[in-house]
């Protein structure tokens, strides 16, 4: 087997594990892991722009919004999308995503580094306006809130497993499809633009092109990450689209390990564990939280998905030290 | 040896199972009552959240946690002032402590999120804060086990605009924080006050959170007889400065929260002949609330606001149902039944509770003066009580049926008639 096919078996089977062990934990356990997948798809969406096109977005809460929001209205105002159309709002956000995206990145591609970073803000912070200040549409500040959950085939979403269940299947497909995109071809140019993006352009790629679409999948999923955020809080409001909304996705990016996919999964499980599950045990929560940023920052630059590789230049450090030694001690 | 070892393990071993034990036998002997408790104890509202738990906490030492008999397990969950982290937590306190009501929330939108809860979940909704006014008014077939004990946002409004009126005042411009509570509180001053014949000429919404009113004051029109403000947090601070210095020399009349007892304290002399209306005053000259404020400030070392005054309340409440069930929880639409019938002397005065389970109080005009109160001997800020009106409802001098038919208070709505 090759590094890559073990790395593969390892996630699959802590998948496997999380769909077994988590639905016989508490109610409030179930809750937690479900909000930390449907948010992670949102990570992972970011983690193709941060970590595989080195393009770092601070207003990717914007697509989980307009996915969020139009589940709820469509949801309360239609009453569309709680039975089989689920599926159907499912695609929907997803389009509304892209489409956002779509004209979002005519904006924001042009710039790089910190430009990118000041136009995505700006852009976010443009929704969370509309969804503020477009009161008729979107409540203003009280939000929407989302009484039912789907229910179809036998089906009820209302109940905790289940809708983990459905959840945890949409983020694998997710996932999978993510990680088919980054291994395609076109995944390979958007890192070759990440590491040089001249040199791409040289070579007669479409650099403006190949972000723009990356752009656009990003925003896709993070409309996906938005319907299903919608029915795990039961309540979509302007607190969804807040710039921290943006910063805590950029930073479970960062805390598993940017270009890695899976790391935005561990990062957005520790920040759920730490913020919403160790605050119901002791009140200093926030430090642990700061710490563990600050440590990872300082010690592992790649992230938590960095730890295998710290340890393997450790012990090939340790080892060349350990040679001779060995070396002199077998017999020849 | 081994010997000496083992009995020197049992007797300990014993000494732990009966620790163990003891608790568990108490337990069976008395009812425990779990009270899930949401605020904001992070996060930039915590020192609101702090005077919600507070004054909960008062109450519960007051009387050694203990209601009727029960046992009270308090619990208390922070929402990070995020409508959707109150859900997680509020789910928390349900599905993990099986909690027999939850109550609080600070922010309407926290009121909002955890209505739906209390439906989905069966569970009792004490709403000890949030003021959204369709909690009890539009939406309130939809939250069977809610019941409030603190106030509507526009119910202190419905009196104060009769008050301008008495007032002499005609044209009135109104600037309010650019959201739900701000739309609510100015629509209920519109309604009263041009029912009586005055005049909201100007409506100014700045955005929650404004710091600066620059843009804004040279804007109000000349015409006004007064200024009605709402400002919420840091805005009420940053708002009557500016004003002052702005030379605009108009009374200036606000909602409570402009004034409330929170914000008061870091405010100067520019405040002072301000009036407001709001449903409790520190300053409220009763003996009742003397010893309250006296006790609040000795432990907390602040003067309470009307966040510690309606859990505080809210708790008196809670433990007469339970002691009137001999300590026993009466199960969800039995305790809202028997809570919304309930009539006492709390602090802020007389409160019974409306058929839309929302209260019926005094609703005091305040008007802020430098002074000494309950023998401090400090000159301080306070808002002295200059007209009471008793037993306000959330409705107040409207009909209810005329009241439900129009839409909520939003902001265009009552529309700004004599704006142009």
């Amino acid at each position: 087997m090759t590094s890559q096919q073990i790395k593969i078996l390892m996630v699959v089977v802590a998948l496997g594990a999380l769909a077994v062990i988590v639905p016989n934990t508490n109610s409030f356990v179930i809750l937690l892991s479900t909000r930390a997948l449907a948010f992670a798809i949102l990570v992972m969406s970011l983690d193709i722009l941060l970590g595989y096109t080195g393009l770092a977005s601070l207003g990717q809460a914007a697509y989980l919004g307009v996915g969020a929001y139009a589940t709820a209205i469509l949801a309360t105002t239609y009453q569309f999308g709680l039975g089989m159309d689920f599926w159907l709002v499912i695609l929907f956000g997803m389009l509304v995503g892209a489409a956002l995206a779509a004209v979002f990145g005519l904006l924001a591609i042009r710039a790089t580094g910190v430009y990118f970073l000041m136009i995505t803000l700006a852009l976010g912070q443009c929704v969370w306006g509309l969804a503020y200040r477009w009161n008729s549409l979107t409540g203003g500040d009280n939000g929407i809130n989302l009484r039912v959950k789907p229910k179809f085939a036998g089906l009820d979403l209302g109940h905790d497993v289940t809708f983990f269940y459905v959840v945890f299947f949409l983020f694998a497909l997710s996932l999978l499809a993510m990680y088919v995109l980054v291994q395609s071809p076109f995944g390979r140019s958007l890192a070759g633009i990440r590491e040089r993006e001249l040199r791409m352009q040289i070579l007669g790629y479409n650099t403006w092109l190949h972000k723009y679409i990356a752009f656009i999948i990003a925003g896709g999923f993070g409309g996906l990450s938005g319907v299903l955020w919608a029915h795990t809080a039961g309540i979509v409001s302007p607190e969804n689209v807040v710039l921290t909304t943006s910063v805590d996705a950029l930073l479970m990016a960062v805390l598993g390990g940017a270009g890695t996919l899976v790391g935005g999964v561990i990062g957005s499980f520790i920040v759920f564990g730490l913020r919403e599950y160790l605050s119901t045990l002791v009140p200093w929560w926030q430090y642990v939280l700061g710490a563990v940023y600050v440590l990872t920052i300082l010690y592992l630059p790649f992230g938590l998905m960095g730890i295998p590789e710290r340890i393997r230049q450790w012990r090939a450090s340790s080892g060349k030290q350990a040679d001779p030694k060995t070396l002199a001690s077998v017999p020849s | 040896m081994t010997g000496t070892s083992r009995l020197r393990v049992n007797p300990a071993l014993l000494g732990c199972v009966a620790l163990a034990m003891a608790p568990m036998s108490s337990a069976g002997a008395q009812e425990e009552l779990r009270i899930g408790f949401v605020a904001p104890t992070t996060g930039i509202f915590a020192q609101v959240g702090k005077d919600m738990v507070d004054g909960f906490q008062m109450y519960l030492d007051e009387v050694k946690s203990d209601f009727g008999g029960a046992k009270v397990k308090f619990i208390v969950e922070d929402e990070q002032g995020k409508p959707d982290t109150a859900v997680t937590k509020a789910k928390k306190l349900v599905l993990q402590d099986k909690v027999h009501m939850l109550v609080g929330g600070l922010l309407a939108s926290s009121g909002y999120a955890l209505a739906p809860v209390s439906t989905a979940e069966k569970v009792t909704y004490v709403v000890s804060i949030p003021a959204a006014d369709d909690l009890t008014q539009r939406d309130l077939p939809k939250y069977p086990y809610l019941v409030r004990t603190s106030w509507s946002s526009s119910q202190p409004s419905h009196p104060f605009g009769q008050w301008a009126c008495d007032q002499g005042y005609k044209k009135i411009v109104t600037i309010g924080a650019d959201y739900a509570f701000g739309y609510e509180v100015v629509g209920g001053f519109q309604r009263a006050f041009e029912a009586c014949g005055g005049q909201v000429v100007q409506k100014i919404w700045p955005p929650l959170g404004s710091k600066d009113f620059g843009p804004y004051l040279p804007t109000i029109k000349r015409d006004a007889d007064a200024i009605f403000s709402l400002m919420v947090g840091p805005m009420s601070l940053q708002f009557p400065k500016q004003l002052r210095a702005s030379g605009n020399r108009k009374p200036v009349i606000g909602g409570g929260t402009s004034y409330d007892e929170f914000v008061l304290p870091a405010m100067g002399d520019e405040v002072i002949g301000h009036v407001s209306a709001l449903q409790y005053s520190a300053a409220l000259d009763t003996p009742k609330n003397a010893a309250f404020v006296k006790a609040y400030r000795s432990k907390y070392g602040k003067v309470p606001s009307y966040y510690s005054e309606s859990n505080y309340t809210t708790a008196q409440m809670i433990n007469q149902v339970i002691r009137n069930n001999k300590g026993k929880f009466p199960g969800n639409e039995e305790f809202v039944k028997q809570l919304a019938a309930l009539k006492l002397d709390t602090i802020r005065g007389p409160v019974s509770i409306d058929e839309m389970r929302n209260p019926v109080q005094n609703i005091y005009i305040k008007k802020v003066e430098r002074k000494k109160m309950f023998g401090y001997d400090k000159d301080e800020l306070w808002n002295t009580v200059i007209k009471t009106y008793p037993n306000v409802n959330q409705f107040g001098q409207f009909k209810k049926a005329e009241f439900l038919a129009t839409p909520v208070y939003g902001r265009d709505y009552p529309p700004c008639k004599f704006c142009n």
